[in-house]
């Protein structure tokens, strides 16, 4: 366990290193919120109908999601990725640690760390000029922290299946492609899911990328009332911890067949 | 010695990179179909917004959708042609471009002849299918003026955004790293040209007209074969001669270009 451990820190320190890329990438996230912002707010200009989110509330999203979004597993870790396509990944078969825990807790140091850098500017930023609301009450906030807590598990175990895939295509780009799309539409980083039409709400519901944003979001502003917290942990859990039995299996049939060319 | 002329010389320059992509066939298919899907889901995306909210300022979604094709068309092709620019701060970073500028050929020759990429034809082909749609769906009164105008502004957003691509790359004669904050104005500005510009803070309108061209290849010329120019309240044939802004703006990034060049000093890596 504190080998574990010491891997997240010290990735997790590492990463810290690279502020300067924060910093661009926190202007970009910032520019990007205000075009969002706009685009949204002539919509709800445009009609007069009861929406299932409310204008302020979809801002809010939005801000959240611009605060949040390097904690989505759209892209995997390069050095990884490297170590496969050259193919010293059998030394890591060669350390005494669990390899799927090893790659979990990386994934978690790069999500965690890179959110780190850029969440909270932003969220400062955000509220003060943006609108972006606070939690309008302290059970919410609970709620929230510990979904944001298990979308940075599931997240995880996502990215380390993009990064177990790479096993059977050298070059990644198969899964390492189409999981982003996914990832984007399905848990509603594009667009609120509550906007989509009401007969995709149900499958919408049923799989796991809606954790990762849609639900963490709605529980910080309310629209999933506190006491609903419990279930929204549930499904992620759930889904967290198939996906990495999912994992562990296909990882455990990659490594058996792992041909290392040349020496 | 014959020299072959520039044009020949860039079209073997474009065969030799088509034929390097063709020995990984499987990995061009994969690349291309992830593109086409990616693509795709940012148009789900605006439909289900239009399936909520009906319209945006009085677009319908056949029309915004003839912005976001036509954009999109652009974008595709200028990415795929512009590659060379796009890639262009690591040259400098490696010292590759001294090579470059060691060959009796321009630089912007070599640059576009870099590499042409093949599978940005996923993202083309998804915009042609969005665009041949909202042609179909929407009752336009085709004239051959607006079908000229239509064709001139695709042409118009390729020169565009290669304008962007080579200012981005001169930028990189001064900061050695490629700066992310241009990502805002190529994919930001793609994002914005999907939707009509009216609907944005007047002070991010003058931006996209003004200093950057972006609404006079798109917005623009959409208005007018829509047909919508009168109630806009933009004169027409400020609509019909837009986009030529796109060459304008081309013409100026490639003097700059050249600018960067004459002040170039190698990193000496």
């Amino acid at each position: 366990m504190r080998a574990y451990w010491a891997i997240i820190s010290a990735r997790f320190r590492m990463l810290l290193q690279y502020r300067a890329a924060a910093m661009a990438g926190l202007t970009t996230q910032i520019f990007w919120g205000i075009i969002r912002v706009m685009i949204f707010s002539a919509f709800y200009a445009s009609s007069s109908t009861r929406q299932p989110m409310s204008h302020s509330e979809v801002i809010t999203y939005i801000w959240l999601g611009q605060a949040f979004f390097a904690m989505l597993p759209w892209s995997l870790d390069s050095d990884i990725r490297e170590m496969i396509r050259s193919g010293t990944v059998v030394y890591e078969l060669l350390r005494p640690l669990d390899l799927y825990t090893t790659w979990f807790c990386r994934a978690i140091a790069m999500r965690g760390a890179s959110t780190a850098l850029r969440a909270v500017p932003i969220f400062v930023v955000a509220g003060i000029f943006f609108g972006l609301r606070p939690p309008p009450a302290i059970g919410a906030g609970i709620g929230w922290a510990f979904a944001m807590l298990g979308a940075l598990m599931l997240g995880a175990a996502i990215t380390n299946l993009i990064t177990i895939s790479l096993l059977w295509t050298i070059s990644g780009q198969g899964m390492a492609r189409l999981m982003p799309a996914c990832v984007w539409v399905l848990s509603g980083s594009i667009i609120p899911l509550p906007l989509f039409p009401d007969w995709a709400q149900a499958t919408l519901n049923f799989l796991p990328f809606r954790d990762l944003v849609d639900t963490p979001y709605r529980l910080y502003m309310g629209h999933i009332p506190p006491q609903y917290a419990i279930y929204v942990l549930a499904h992620q859990a759930v889904w967290t911890a198939a996906l990495v039995l999912l994992g562990r299996w296909l990882l455990a049939r990659g490594t058996r067949r792992l041909v290392v060319h040349g020496g | 010695m014959n020299r072959p002329g520039p044009v020949r010389l860039y079209f073997r320059y474009i065969g030799i990179s088509i034929r390097s992509q063709m020995q990984y066939k499987a990995s061009f298919v994969m690349m291309s179909v992830g593109n086409m899907i990616l693509s795709g889901t940012e148009f789900v995306a605006i439909w289900a917004l239009f399936d909520r909210f009906r319209s945006l300022h009085g677009w319908t979604l056949p029309e915004a959708a003839l912005l976001y094709g036509l954009i999109n068309i652009a974008f595709a092709l200028s990415q795929s042609m512009a590659r060379g620019f796009d890639m262009f701060a690591g040259m400098v970073k490696s010292g590759e471009f001294d090579r470059i500028l060691l060959r009796p050929r321009g630089t912007i020759l070599q640059l576009l002849g870099q590499d042409l990429e093949l599978s940005r034809i996923g993202r083309l082909a998804q915009a042609l299918v969005v665009l041949i749609w909202a042609i179909a769906v929407l009752k336009i009164a085709w004239t051959p003026g607006r079908v000229v105008l239509m064709i001139a502004s695709a042409a118009g957003g390729i020169f565009f955004f290669s304008g962007l691509y080579v200012l981005q790359a001169t930028m990189a004669f001064w900061t050695i790293e490629s700066l992310e904050i241009w990502n805002t104005l190529t994919d930001g500005g793609k994002e914005t040209a999907q939707y009509p510009l009216s609907i944005y803070r007047p002070w991010f309108r003058r931006f996209f007209t003004m200093v950057v061209p972006l609404a006079c290849v798109n917005y623009f010329p959409t208005l007018a074969i829509l047909g919508k120019a009168g109630s806009s309240g933009i004169p027409e044939f400020v609509c019909w001669l837009a986009p030529g802004a796109g060459l304008i703006f081309l013409l100026v990034s490639l003097r700059v270009w050249r600018i960067g060049v004459r002040h170039y000093c190698s990193t000496g890596s």
